[in-house]
């Protein structure tokens, strides 16, 4: 089958996996650009656990996951998606942080800001909508 | 205690607990579809609905430009479920000024895809699946919003 494919099944597990991301950087505070902030001011580590914890699950997963099982539960493949050490990403991710450290808002928390309900942030939201697009625009391809 | 306490004066638990929810729903995605979950990506693959541009219409983008969708649909739902059953429904608010969301947002958004990935894409898929180049992008976004949120603080001050 089209690892790709988006099934009636897989949506519903897409959009499982969406509301644990949701849930998690909620219950984490992350959603909150004050906690991030204070975390870029060393005045709290907790950024650091969200972090950790999320990437050690996910090592389990991307390492573990290829090796118990000959394919998803729900079909498909498992995909990779290899980094690329190059200009563009040295440069994006500098200017990502500046950005990141003058707002508290990275793309899940800005997208999550829906849900909390803090409108405020639909300004960082709506900046990453539009960064997106003038990236786009501006790309040689 | 007390270096717990320094470090996290806010407590510890909610951090790892959110963390691990996080990577709980990384993984469940690859479990059951096989598909690395990053967040940025759908501000660019999004696009591809309304602009033929051939950046927009690569061929990753289309690939993935629904599912994305409704993982970021996801996200807000999980949010809304944690806002309505642990925080007393109220909306959440913020006083980071609107310049400073509007501004830093457009950074994050064209960072993030020239970069390509964020803190969840080299944050945690990235550096969960082992990768140096986003051990690089991470240390190098950490380096420059560090510096960026103490320059804005002590301008403040």
């Amino acid at each position: 089958m089209n690892p790709n494919l988006l099934t009636p099944s897989k949506a519903l597990a897409t959009l499982i996996a969406g509301a644990l991301f949701g849930f998690g950087l909620s219950i984490s505070t992350m959603v909150q650009p004050e906690v991030v902030i204070g975390f870029l001011r060393f005045q709290d580590w907790g950024l650091m656990l969200v972090m950790g914890g999320a990437a050690g699950l996910a090592l389990v997963a991307y390492k573990g996951f290829p090796r118990w099982f000959a394919q998803p539960l729900l079909g498909g493949q498992f995909l990779t998606q290899p980094a690329t050490w190059d200009r563009k990403t040295i440069i994006g991710s500098a200017i990502f942080g500046v950005g990141w450290g003058l707002s508290g808002v990275c793309p899940g928390p800005a997208i999550a800001a829906l849900g909390t309900g803090n409108t405020d942030i639909l300004w960082a939201l709506g900046g990453i909508v539009l960064g997106g697009l003038a990236h786009g625009l501006a790309a040689r391809d | 205690m007390s270096l717990i306490n320094t470090l996290f004066p806010l407590g510890w638990q909610h951090y790892l607990l959110g963390g691990l929810t996080i990577g709980a729903g990384v993984a469940l995605l690859y479990l059951f579809n096989g598909w690395v979950g990053g967040m940025s990506t759908v501000f660019s693959s999004s696009w591809s609905f309304v602009f033929k541009r051939s950046f927009f219409q690569q061929d990753r983008f289309l690939v993935s430009r629904h599912w994305r969708l409704v993982y970021a649909l996801g996200v807000v739902l999980g949010a809304l479920v944690w806002r309505f059953a642990l925080a007393g429904g109220e909306a959440q608010d913020t006083n980071v000024p609107a310049w400073q969301l509007l501004v830093g947002g457009f950074l994050v958004g064209y960072g993030a895809r020239l970069g390509n990935g964020c803190t969840s894409g080299h944050g945690i898929c990235g550096l969960g699946s082992l990768q140096l180049p986003s051990l690089g992008a991470v240390l190098t976004f950490m380096a420059t919003a560090f510096l960026t949120a103490n320059l804005i603080a002590w301008s403040l001050a």
